[in-house]
């Protein structure tokens, strides 16, 4: 998919898809290991975290002015913490069940990778309107991943989804896929047919990908990869890995295109 | 110039010895604790014996035929994990579940590892843990309708099985058990592991034939045994040689030792190592099962240990006598 970049709508397919918090980027695990022994867990995490996310992008946004670099870090905790602690006391006062199963890992919102991640890499130098649709996207796509995983997790180990019984009674549940190596398995089936999904077939036997417009050195490439070797090592992305200084990156980056030129300063400043 | 001169990599010295070979010479050790096992708990054991390394050799023929890799399956290897797996299987087990482990055991922690040689726990011992867990109830119900030779179920001596459980659960009570039952191996338990005797046998066979060192089961066993005389005394048990003799005869230690500890993979390649492994694997097992709640803890232990066994391995480096010497050399420089 060609979107135009930081539009609402590539942020949120973005967020889903292309950079999925959990299957892509591999952030926020403690939660999404954690919290999935249900589809109903991992739904109510997704999106209690989704809500914090969207918000505390928003707010980091805004204040990206004000904020000066050297306490950005306090100060981003500061409005996350804030957010946490009013769906903290929401989610006891009208969820109280999923509230108790999901116990300490509300608090611990606050510290989640993504939301620290996306406040340093997204929201402290994008636009509002483009940090909210990002929260969204993203909080979307760590949503749909713990759905995935709750669900797939609930119905081997238990039988059921959502609490109905989903399997036939002669089904025997095999109860280690709610306890931690279920977690650990699940997760690892999810990410391969994921990476099947955006990678494809891999690289066949005897495509050397040093021919062509393939530079071959993914391991250095700015795209760590993610792209699967199937994008062109354009020159912006070889530049900005070779340049001396970010800074110098970051020029050569807005030379480019002007859509190709602002994810290349975002990934350098990200740096 | 002579045709002997070669030039080639190493290694060098070769032998007639393959992979193979060494997998056949241990399948053949453990043959006949596998008869025992089929005439203590009758042809259901058997149907098990034969339907999981054939569902073992089929999982690693599909994985690397849909993979388009090299087809690994006359190596014997994953014959041989099948039937550890099956001899730690319960006899009366649903047929399905050690057919899922398996398939667990081949594709799961061989071949998403890489292959023979690059799995980070024993295939079987992995197998059996997660089975374990995922149907502990199954996995721990022992009752069997008997076989061909009447099996003593509990300290009284009854040989129809009421309640199922196993001589460790008589043990753990500090009760005693018949001693010559567990030795020969008519007790209940899972398929392979009730006669000491036949396995010790087989162990001794693959010694013999050079296939294992006797190190790592001489320590095992030996540091096990130290530790449970010491608390059977401590404990103020009535005979604690007799009670030592017992707990290394019941349960899964004599083919853990033998069979399990000693697989060339999972266990450290140099001597110093490998008496570090096999002396914390005596004290775990201690531990599991005469500490712990657990009557049983052989699996555990083993693959607990296999995990460490790179951390060890990399603490008992042995130097080139070149480092030592030179270090040597310094002190004395310093000295003078």
């Amino acid at each position: 998919m060609n979107l135009k970049k930081d539009t609402p709508i590539e942020r949120i397919w973005n967020g889903i898809y292309t950079e999925n918090p959990v299957f892509c980027l591999i952030l926020g695990m403690c939660p999404t290991l954690a919290t999935t022994t249900s589809a109903l867990n991992g739904v109510g995490m997704g999106l209690s975290t989704m809500i914090i996310l969207t918000l505390a992008e928003l707010i980091i946004s805004l204040l990206r002015k004000i904020i000066p670099d050297r306490m950005r870090m306090p100060a981003y905790i500061v409005v996350i913490a804030s957010f946490v602690t009013m769906v903290d006391f929401l989610m006891e006062g009208f969820t109280p069940g999923l509230y108790k199963s999901l116990g300490i890992y509300i608090p611990l919102i606050v510290v989640n990778c993504i939301i620290m991640g996306r406040a340093e890499a997204y929201a402290g130098k994008m636009k509002p309107v483009s940090a909210f649709f990002d929260g969204i996207g993203m909080g979307l796509g760590f949503t749909v991943a713990l759905f995935l995983l709750g669900s797939v997790r609930e119905i081997i180990g238990a039988g059921t989804w959502f609490g109905m019984k989903v399997t036939p009674a002669s089904y025997v549940p095999v109860n280690i896929f709610v306890l931690a190596p279920g977690a650990f398995l699940v997760l690892g089936w999810l990410v391969a047919i994921m990476n099947r999904l955006k990678i494809g077939a891999g690289r066949r036997p005897g495509v050397d990908p040093t021919q062509g417009n393939m530079c071959g050195d993914c391991m250095n490439c700015m795209k760590l990869g993610l792209c699967g070797g199937k994008e062109e090592c354009t020159e912006n992305v070889v530049a900005s890995v070779n340049a001396p200084k970010p800074a110098v990156a970051a020029v050569a980056g807005s030379n480019a295109s002007p859509a190709g030129g602002t994810v290349n300063k975002e990934e350098v400043k990200g740096v | 110039m002579d045709e002997r001169y070669q030039v080639s990599v190493s290694p060098h010295v070769r032998d007639s010895i393959t992979t193979q070979k060494i997998m056949l010479a241990v399948i053949i050790a453990l043959l006949p604790a596998c008869v025992m096992g089929v005439l203590n708990f009758g042809l259901h054991a058997l149907l098990i014996l034969i339907l999981t390394p054939v569902a073992a050799v089929a999982s690693e023929y599909v994985y690397e035929r849909l993979l388009h890799k090299k087809i690994t399956i006359s190596d014997l290897s994953a014959c041989l994990t099948g039937l550890l797996l099956a001899m730690n299987m319960p006899p009366e087990i649903a047929w399905w579940i050690p057919v899922l482990g398996a398939v667990f055991a081949i594709i799961i922690i061989k071949q998403l590892y890489g292959g023979l040689g690059q799995n980070f726990m024993n295939p079987a011992l992995g197998a059996r843990c997660f089975l374990l867990i995922a149907f502990s109830g199954q996995m721990t119900t022992y009752a069997s309708k008997g076989g061909f030779i009447p099996t003593v179920w509990d300290v009284a001596g009854t040989t129809d099985a009421l309640s199922g459980a196993t001589p460790l659960a008589y043990l753990k009570l500090g009760e005693h058990f018949d001693l010559k039952a567990l030795f020969l191996g008519n007790v209940g338990g899972v398929i392979g592991e009730t006669s000491a005797l036949l396995l010790l046998i087989g162990g001794l066979f693959l010694v013999f034939i050079k296939v294992i060192e006797i190190r790592i089961p001489a320590v095992y066993l030996g540091s096990f045994a130290i530790l449970t005389l010491i608390t059977a005394a401590v404990r103020g048990y009535s005979d604690p040689f007799i009670f030592t003799l017992e707990e290394l005869c019941a349960g899964g230690i004599v083919l853990g030792a033998w069979f399990m500890a000693t697989d060339y993979v999972t266990s450290p390649i140099n001597p110093k190592a490998q008496y570090i492994y096999a002396l914390m694997l005596g004290i775990l097992t201690w531990i599991f099962r005469l500490i712990g709640k657990s009557s049983e803890g052989v699996s555990y232990a083993i693959i607990f240990m296999n995990c460490l066994v790179p951390l060890i391995e990399n603490y008992t480096k042995p130097l080139a006598f070149s480092i030592v010497k030179e270090k040597k050399a310094k002190g004395k420089e310093e000295q003078a």
